[in-house]
């Protein structure tokens, strides 16, 4: 089914989204020592393909929960609210039904999975995203030219997922899976963080190019603007308290560089 | 220096350390030198006693063999059926093993000469029923390489012993692939001794069987030997699996490096690892390593891990061991169906990624198949969330 809305998407400018992610009024709690605790408290969000939403707010706002949340890690629990992509709900999917609908979560922590070669897992992931696994001889160069695009030793291939990685290495491995997998919608979850500046450059052209294409939503969780130096999003949602506190454009993020999430706080306080 | 180091511990340990690595223990090859195990001892305390239908008691053989073997050019098989003279090194540590010994009905006798270089493996398959005696020797010639494969069918209640020696400088991989029928129980004392910068790789993979209990041992005849002790270790429901790994360094510049991982799944599935290691005052600038990662797929397993380490001296490289008991990883799981892998298929690379590293070490794709297959049965009889 999708060869031909992709084709159409990537013709299509940013006026006319062919991708929806609705959240509404999303609440979730997750299990604490000390019990449940409710962490999202109404979280309002509409990302359409080719639009860059950068999620921004302090330590422990709850940005990755709304992430977890989105795509379905358990131990997340949704008590109230919407999910749905391009109209189709979400949250009744387990997390690979998600990822098979075109959501695509680029994790803080990538997660290490030894014995598990890179290669193994990129063509698994890439053959149940597209529904069948490329032919051998395609698909070498299809990776290699995504190890090349990320700035990564095609070697990695024959090593174990994310077995040994730097850092830096992790989030890009992270941005090459989300090219390879061309999600509808993308979450990236302080991609950011631990990367010097080369590889920041690096993973921000990919993220550029994830937008660009016209195919992929991008929602850029942070809590630096460092990024936003490289990446320009489209809109900038400032997020305190578990819920979403102010909406701008670009000049938003400009703001918070300067003045931080003080007046935010005070009202997410406040309220 | 010598230096300890161990892993973090995770759910469902069970680690005893600082027990005496090498108890005075009995070694001999007249049965009547030992007591009939009645359970308590030390060295039987994890095993089924009245699963081994009186192997380790006074069962009388009576087995049914059929062995086929193949070997490529500079090796041979020869297998007798009468207990002749095979200029043994071979002494019993325990009664089940002593009275293989001394009444045993198959001697396989694995010859690599010197400086041969084999291009396949020596592959060895004994089927078998009844209660059944053997003797395995293995002898590789200095300088040669090789690898003998010896492949367990049938439903006997076996007790087959062992012994390997490697030439200087020879490079041995002697693997021991247990796939019995379920009835079947398999005991076995696995002598080794390994020459002067010599290196040898023992594999133990247990997958089938009701009772699988191997004593891998390794001595060493001179300085700038290795020895690597490997286990792949599947059991299901009912299944006991059990290695007690002893390693006797009494030489100097040598290394020796033991990796046993087991996958249990069902109600009564039990493995046990039992490590020793013993360092003489003569085995300086020593390097030994031991490792057990056991993975539990449901409830109904129990892993016992034993790592023992004894040091005469402190003049060693490194000593030092790492046991780790869990279940699968939620992270790993979710990491991988985050990318769009079924839950069913993220369980089979997890698990099957859970014993790479072991499986590559031995180096046989046709083994490395049938982990995996087995992997995947394992998988298939284990309910998913």
């Amino acid at each position: 089914m999708t060869d031909q809305i992709r084709d159409d998407a990537a013709d299509t400018t940013k006026g006319t989204p062919v991708h929806t992610l609705e959240v509404r009024n999303l609440h979730v709690q997750v299990e604490t020592e000390g019990g449940p605790r409710e962490i999202l408290r109404g979280v309002d969000l509409t990302v359409r393909s080719g639009e860059t939403h950068a999620l921004m707010g302090p330590n422990g706002s709850g940005k990755s929960t709304l992430a977890y949340a989105i795509a379905g890690r358990p131990g997340y629990t949704v008590t109230a609210g919407d999910v749905l992509l391009d109209g189709a709900d979400l949250l009744g999917l387990s997390v690979d039904e998600r990822a098979r609908a075109g959501l695509f979560l680029a994790m803080q922590y990538p997660v290490e999975v030894p014995g598990v070669t890179v290669s193994n897992f990129l063509r698994t992931s890439v053959g149940a995203v597209r529904g069948e696994a490329p032919p051998l001889r395609e698909w070498m160069k299809e990776m290699r030219a995504a190890f090349d695009r990320i700035g990564m030793d095609p070697g990695f291939a024959q090593r174990n997922v994310n077995e040994g990685f730097s850092g830096g290495e992790k989030k890009r491995h992270e941005i090459l899976q989300a090219e390879l997998l061309r999600p509808k919608i993308a979450v990236l979850d302080e991609t950011d963080s631990g990367l010097d500046v080369d590889a920041l450059k690096v993973v921000s052209e990919g993220v550029n190019r994830l937008q660009t294409n016209g195919q992929t939503g991008v929602i850029l969780i942070t809590h630096y603007t460092r990024i936003l130096r490289y990446v320009t999003p489209d809109f900038v949602h400032v997020f305190v308290n578990g819920r979403i506190v102010a909406e701008g454009g670009p000049e938003l993020s400009d703001e918070l560089e300067g003045e931080g999430y003080e007046k935010y706080t005070k009202v997410g306080a406040a309220s | 220096m010598s230096t300890l180091t161990t892993e973090p511990v995770r759910e469902r340990e069970v680690v005893v350390t600082g027990v005496d690595a090498r108890p005075a223990r009995v070694r001999s090859n007249n049965p009547d030198d030992f007591a009939v195990p009645h359970g308590r001892e030390e060295e039987w305390r994890f095993t089924p006693l009245r699963r081994l239908h009186g192997l380790h008691d006074s069962a009388p053989a009576s087995g049914h063999w059929n062995i086929t073997h193949s070997a490529p050019a500079g090796a041979s098989v020869d297998v007798f059926s009468d207990t002749n003279d095979i200029n043994s090194r071979f002494v019993a540590s325990d009664r089940a093993s002593a009275r293989a010994f001394a009444g045993r009905e198959r001697t396989i006798v694995v010859t690599i000469n010197a400086e041969a270089e084999l291009a396949e493996p020596i592959r060895v398959r004994v089927d078998s029923k009844g209660v059944a005696f053997g003797h395995v020797v293995v002898r590789s010639g200095a300088h040669s390489r090789a690898m003998v494969i010896v492949d367990y069918a049938g439903t006997a209640q076996a007790a087959v012993n062992v012994e390997t020696v490697v030439g200087d400088g020879a490079e041995l991989t002697y693997v021991e692939v247990h796939d019995q029928e379920s009835a079947a129980v398999h005991l076995g004392e696995l002598r080794t001794f390994v020459g002067r910068d010599a290196h040898f790789r023992g594999a133990s993979i247990m997958i089938g069987g009701d009772v699988v209990r191997l004593l891998p041992t390794v001595e060493y005849d001179g300085p700038g030997g290795s020895a690597e002790l490997l286990g792949v270790l599947l059991a299901g429901p009912g299944q006991h699996h059990e290695a007690r790994t002893f390693i006797d360094h009494s030489t100097p510049h040598c290394t020796s490096d033991v990796a046993y991982k087991a996958v249990l799944h069902g109600a009564g599935a039990h493995t046990v690892w039992v490590g020793d290691v013993y360092v003489r005052h003569t085995a300086t600038d020593i390097d030994t390593y031991e490792l057990n990662r056991n993975l539990l797929l449901d409830d109904g397993p129990r892993a016992d891990s034993v790592p023992n380490l004894e040091l005469e001296t402190g003049q060693v490289r490194r000593a030092g061991h790492a046991s780790v008991t869990g279940k699968l990883d939620a992270d790993q799981l979710f990491y991988l169906q985050s990318r769009g892998i079924t839950e069913v298929e993220a369980r089979h690379l997890v698990v099957r990624g859970f014993f790479a590293d072991i499986v590559g070490r031995i180096g046989d794709d046709p083994l490395a198949e049938r982990v995996a297959q087995a992997v995947e049965q394992a998988l298939a009889e284990t309910p998913t969330t």
